[in-house]
């Protein structure tokens, strides 16, 4: 085993050292905490979204009506948590169970999850547009004051990625339930085995998939300060690129908490960098996806060698 | 040791269990007491799993009641078991495996004790094994893993570990380790915990076994100390006590040149049935899937295969679910019988018609749906398919697995029909009986040909013998 195949986080962060130090290049007063909280702002909800993939790519599926369900926390954010708190936080919580119910309700049935999910998607979007028909709604305020606040030293942005990678890491790599959650991808019939119940282990990953793809959504609108029901439908495949991106893989449970904040910080940070260049915005997801190819490319040279080795 | 101590840890009563008609085990009475190590023998398909499986309580028997010491479950008893497949998460860490069947492990800073205890019990069975609980057990050798999990089978986990179940525990480890592991077996009895011992080693469990059990066709046929049963009684036990030599067939028929020959020395020649036999698992399907990728090119079908594979396991490799049985059948000949690209549709189902007739598949149209026949008419369907091209090696993975008797006499006499009209069968299989119908047969032990009998040498003795190591475990 290399030193690179033993710690995967190396690469994502070496990508995004790259990146930043070639935006850094280009545009010289991004180097600033202004420039920085401009940079990624936006990045937050992403990296939110992006754990709330990891969850379910953690159990060995994937989650094709994430950004529909974002959608849908952000409208509900932005409409019944702003005018009737109590209510909006009832809908939210609920939202979270019926993730939960549909991780226990895949496996019960043993659906592929790509299908449920993205028939799922069709539903969130529809309830988001039964909300809000059009652009609209308002951010509560305490949320917007969240979202704008100004620590010192680091810009919000950074301060939010680190404290969410903190907290998820302790969640999912440190704790006795993480590891657990993480041996259900890795072999399922062991943990069964051991006398845990997979059905509970499947639903509480979703559930908690759940949890952050409503935290993205209200992260998103204490940025955005209004919602639309089609406001975040290309986080679907942002946060999937951001898991691998930032070193997880599609089976067998291998996944990191840290890596995937950094992965959808990276995305975000393409696009800037784009702008920078002044790309037409025509070619820019182009250009997006071809930094992802480099990195997976990166990533998997690295692998082949590991194994020669 | 007082009268508590001896009550038996498991007891089975006339424990039987069914898998739909198959009686996978046909009333088992069986105890374990603390201080016995119980060698467990039989063939492939004897119930040795299923046994296992209802000890660990894994299943539940269809009848016959399967006891616990304490009178709770499997889990509370301190039964553990230690599979032949490798059961870890590849992902996490030595450590964080403890951790999955660990739940006692709690508070903020698990991972200290968690890695002591693993550290603690590789040291006492394996010492000097140089695993490092912080690695991820994809890192690990095969041997590491397997002793990784015999390790996670003997820890404490909170209470005690009184019964283990060792299935196949040595398959992967050297001599040197498997010695380690025998002597704490010993010790793990003699201070009152108990082993069941399952291997094809036959002299390990004459080193550990206290005493051992014979199982076959679902039930113990034999249950003796270890010092009243030879190798060779053993061995006997194991086979059918009816010497069927009713159709060997002895006629030495000339075969034609060698036409297949692999650098493990597996070989054939023109018109020869060559059966591959053993205990399942020990590399014979993996010996026929790369004789078959080594002959089939993976871009291109030719006009005519040199090989066809008739797969064992119908639902992952065998049948087209949502296709008709005449295009099951004819998806091996689609290139022979097209016209410019163009399938001739009045071929196609000549050829089906015919093979409905010869082979004798239980259907009134060809054009219902695959899934509409019984399994064994399944079955027919993917030899016709074989069958039907032109190739002159058929490769057969364990065809005949949950086909009925009658079937079975017409595929055997339609192979019998194929080769004397100069095919070549190479014929994986786990059951004595069909392979006693072949010219040759090649044993096969951890992936290695162990012997080669031809003619009258085929007996089911024979096999039984090439199949479990007789020698003293080095």
């Amino acid at each position: 085993m290399t030193f690179l195949a033993r710690h995967r986080i190396i690469l994502p962060v070496v990508s995004l050292a790259v990146l930043l130090a070639a935006t850094f290049y280009m545009q010289p007063r991004a180097m600033s905490y202004f420039g920085l909280n401009l940079l990624f702002n936006l990045a937050v909800p992403i990296a939110l979204a992006t754990i709330a993939q990891m969850m379910i790519i953690m159990v060995n599926d994937i989650d094709l009506s994430l950004g529909a369900f974002v959608s849908l926390a952000a409208c509900v954010t932005a409409t019944f948590l702003n005018d009737a708190p109590m209510l909006g936080l009832l809908i939210l919580l609920a939202l979270v169970l019926s993730y939960a119910v549909l991780g226990a309700v895949i496996h019960a049935l043993e659906l592929p999850a790509i299908v449920v999910t993205l028939g799922m998607s069709f539903v969130w979007g529809g309830i988001a547009l039964f909300i809000l028909p059009s652009p609209g709604g308002a951010a509560p305020g305490w949320l917007r004051t969240l979202m704008t606040v100004k620590p010192p030293f680091a810009p919000m942005a950074v301060v939010a990625a680190v404290i969410i990678a903190a907290v998820t890491h302790l969640l999912i790599m440190r704790s006795g339930i993480g590891t657990v959650l993480r041996g259900v991808g890795g072999n399922a019939r062991s943990v069964a085995r051991a006398g845990w119940s997979v059905i509970r282990l499947k639903a509480l990953a979703y559930g908690l998939a759940g949890l952050f793809g409503v935290l993205a959504g209200m992260a998103l609108v204490g940025l955005a300060t209004s919602a639309d029901a089609n406001i975040a439908l290309r986080y679907t495949l942002l946060s999937i690129a951001g898991v691998i991106l930032g070193g997880g893989e599609f089976t067998g449970g291998k996944v990191s908490p840290t890596g995937a904040v950094i992965g959808a910080f990276t995305l975000t940070l393409a696009a800037s960098f784009l702008s920078f260049m002044r790309l037409s915005p025509d070619w820019q997801i182009g250009a997006q996806g071809a930094i992802l190819i480099l990195v997976l490319t990166a990533r998997l040279i690295f692998r082949q060698k590991g194994s020669e080795a | 040791m007082n009268d508590h101590e001896r009550a038996p840890l498991v007891s089975l009563t006339d424990a039987a269990r069914h898998f739909g008609p198959v009686r996978a085990l046909d009333g088992v009475t069986l105890s374990v007491a603390p201080g016995d190590c119980v060698g467990l023998v039989g063939h492939n398909g004897a119930g040795k799993s299923t046994l296992v499986n209802l000890v660990n309580g894994g299943l539940a028997p269809s009848s016959g009641t399967v006891g616990f010491a304490t009178g709770g479950s499997a889990l509370e008893a301190g039964v553990r078991s230690v599979f032949q497949e490798l059961s870890l998460c590849p992902n996490l860490t030595v450590a964080e495996n403890l951790r999955i069947s660990h739940s006692a492990l709690k508070g903020p800073n698990w991972r200290r004790p968690a890695r002591e205890e693993i550290g603690q019990s590789l040291d006492t069975i394996f010492p000097g094994h140089g695993i490092d609980p912080n690695a991820e057990v994809d890192t690990l050798s095969i041997a590491e893993r397997q002793m990784v999990e015999i390790a996670i089978g003997f820890a404490p986990r909170g209470s005690e570990a009184r019964l283990v179940i060792l299935d196949e525990p040595t398959s992967s480890l050297d001599a040197g380790i498997a010695d380690q592991l025998l002597a704490h077996v010993k010790r793990f009895c003699a201070s009152g915990g108990a082993v069941i011992f399952i291997s094809h080693m036959m002299g390990e469990v004459f080193q550990v076994a206290t005493r051992i059990v014979v199982l076959k066709d679902g039930k113990v046929v034999a249950e003796r100390p270890t010092e009243d049963f030879t190798r060779q009684g053993l061995v006997d036990a194991m086979g059918h006590v009816t010497a069927d030599t009713a159709e060997t067939t002895g006629t030495a028929r000339d075969f034609g040149k060698e036409v297949v020959r692999t650098d493990q020395g597996l070989t054939a020649r023109k018109g020869e049935i060559v059966g591959l036999s053993g205990l399942a698992g020990h590399g014979q399907a993996a010996a026929l899937a790369r004789l078959y990728l080594s002959r089939s090119s993976a871009w291109r079908a030719g006009k005519a295969p040199e090989v066809v594979f008739v797969a064992g396991d119908r639902q992952r490799d065998g049948v087209l679910p949502l296709w008709s049985i005449l295009r099951n059948i004819s998806v091996s000949i689609l290139p022979q019988g097209a016209r410019r690209g163009l399938v001739d549709r009045e071929g196609e189902a000549r050829v089906a018609q015919d093979w409905k007739t010869r082979i004798g598949i239980r259907t009134d149209d060809v054009a219902n749906p695959i899934l509409s026949l019984s399994g064994g008419n399944q079955q027919k369907v993917l030899f016709a398919r074989a069958l039907a091209s032109s190739a002159p090696v058929v490769i057969m993975d364990d065809p005949m697995r949950g086909v009925d008797v009658g079937t079975k006499q017409d595929v055997y006499a339609m192979i019998r029909a194929e080769a004397a009209r100069g095919r070549t069968f190479l014929w994986y299989s786990t059951e004595t009986e069909e392979v006693c119908q072949c010219d040759r047969v090649f044993v096969f032990r951890n992936h290695e040909i162990s012997a080669e009998l031809t003619g009258a040498e085929i007996t089911e003795e024979k096999i039984l013998e090439a199949s479990f190591e007789m020698q003293e475990a080095s």
